[in-house]
């Protein structure tokens, strides 16, 4: 437990390559989804189209900007838990909306 | 006492072998760093659960209401929001090229890295305050208050008038135009006085204050360049689209309408559709509680919860780099104690990641 092994043991610098290489994919991915955007031939699909460049996006703001590839697995499964319990939230909330929207629409409307 | 003692020798061993900034009770550096970042994950779960609450509603609505997403995204503009998605993806790469230059020593760079981050999320609020006082102006507000019509208040105040921009801008940017006075005023007093790096702190927070008037006369600017470009008004463009979108009847006959001739527009329209009638609110018409636009207003309400609650994250951003940005200027960085500027970082890059999923959610439904 030297000083000079604690300098260099847990500081893991990203190359500027990486760095620049991943922010250019995001303005690829950006200009991408405004494109694809209302465009009448992906009609049912635009959202999951959208949604689904997001998600590439997301993955790498999260793999390389936040060191989450080279990081901890214990971080790792932590992080990836809250997305599990949003989705427990979500699913759950949407399942049970099914059942109140017939006595919503019972009521007129003022 | 003794071992009153002892702790205190044994701190200041710490001190020597790894430096200042190791907390006592931490074997060594990496330990240190290491609770930090557990601690920084735990928070960032925290909140992406406090923002999937937001996203339930915004998915149980977009669910049950589809029409109401397809009439309410016409309000928005994709190209503010792309700039804004471009402003913050930037912002993020020097925030990451900040984390390096901290891990590598390099403290001027990180000064530097994080100012031009803080700028940028400066400008994102600045083109966010262009877009929401267009809104306010329009009466388009959350539900109980949703009131659009295709006027615009005309500015009453005096700075407004004179500046042909909405009252709600003025008072949106009165603090930041405090704040920047304030800033140079006491960054120059700084100076003078010998506090050197003091003065550069607050020169820095004026930097970025500037930032957010950058955002706020590219985007005004940018509306002035669409309500230009549009003959009548910017509105005009969104009645427009509402109207092909709505697939009225009269719909072609509409749009060809409103390009050359406003009433002529207004008579081919008034021809039918409930749905669409909020178009012509403008025209002393009440919005009728029976027509579907009145719950436009929930997409709005929604819309306000989620942007609010994300510039309010991107402002506790402003304050937490303006943190390490101060240390930076103090050389506090080095291989073995970059934590700080790591752990802003990571919440930095939530704030953009979240970005990531609202600018398609509401800008861009098709």
């Amino acid at each position: 437990m030297s000083g000079k092994h604690d300098h260099d043991s847990f500081a893991h610098p990203v190359s500027l390559k990486l760095l620049f290489g991943v922010f250019g994919a995001l303005i690829v991915l950006t200009i991408l989804t405004v494109v694809t955007a209302g465009q009448p031939t992906l009609r049912p699909f635009g959202t999951y189209i959208a949604m689904a460049i997001a998600s590439a996006k997301a993955f790498l703001v999260v793999a390389f900007f936040m060191h989450m590839w080279w990081e901890k697995g214990f971080n790792v499964v932590l992080f990836f838990s809250s997305f599990l319990f949003a989705g427990l939230l979500i699913g759950f909330t949407l399942l049970d909306s099914e059942h109140y929207q017939n006595a919503i629409e019972l009521f007129p409307r003022e | 006492m003794a071992l009153a003692e002892g702790v205190h020798a044994d701190h200041h061993d710490h001190h020597h072998e790894h430096g200042e900034f190791i907390a006592h009770h931490f074997d060594n550096a990496e330990q240190q760093f290491d609770s930090g970042k557990l601690g920084i994950w735990v928070f960032l779960v925290t909140e992406v659960l406090f923002f999937s609450g937001l996203f339930v509603a915004y998915i149980l609505w977009r669910s049950h209401h589809p029409e109401i997403f397809e009439q309410a995204h016409v309000f928005l503009d994709k190209w503010l929001g792309g700039i804004n998605t471009v402003v913050l993806l930037f912002s993020s790469l020097t925030m990451a090229w900040a984390v390096r230059c901290a891990q590598t020593n390099d403290n001027r760079g990180a000064a530097i890295l994080i100012l031009i981050t803080m700028v940028c999320a400066a400008i994102f609020l600045g083109v966010k305050a262009i877009e929401y006082s267009h809104k306010w102006d329009q009466g388009i507000l959350v539900r109980s208050m949703f009131d659009y019509t295709l006027d615009h208040a005309e500015p009453t105040r005096p700075l407004a008038k004179y500046l042909h921009v909405s009252d709600y801008l003025i008072v949106l940017s009165a603090l930041p135009a405090l704040l920047l006075v304030g800033f140079l005023a006491a960054s120059g007093f700084c100076a003078m006085t010998g506090k050197a790096v003091m003065a550069k702190f607050l020169a820095s927070l004026a930097i970025t204050v500037g930032g957010y008037f950058a955002g706020v006369i590219g985007g005004h600017f940018y509306m002035e360049a669409q309500a230009v470009g549009q003959s009548h008004a910017s509105v005009g463009n969104e009645r427009m689209v509402l109207l092909a979108d709505d697939k009225v009847p009269g719909g072609e006959a509409a749009k060809a309408g409103a390009q050359d001739d406003h009433t002529h527009a207004e008579g081919a329209h008034a021809d039918e559709h409930p749905n669409s009638d909020h178009a012509s609110g403008g025209h002393g018409h009440q919005v009728r509680p029976e027509d579907l636009d009145r719950d436009v207003g929930i997409f709005f309400s929604i819309y306000y919860c989620m942007t609010g609650l994300h510039a309010i994250h991107i402002l506790g951003g402003i304050a937490a780099l303006s943190w390490i940005l101060y240390r930076s200027l103090l050389g506090h960085w080095r291989a073995d104690y970059f934590g700080p500027v790591d752990f802003v970082g990571l919440y930095w890059h939530l704030v953009d990641l979240i970005w990531i999923y609202l600018f398609p959610m509401l800008y861009l439904i098709d």
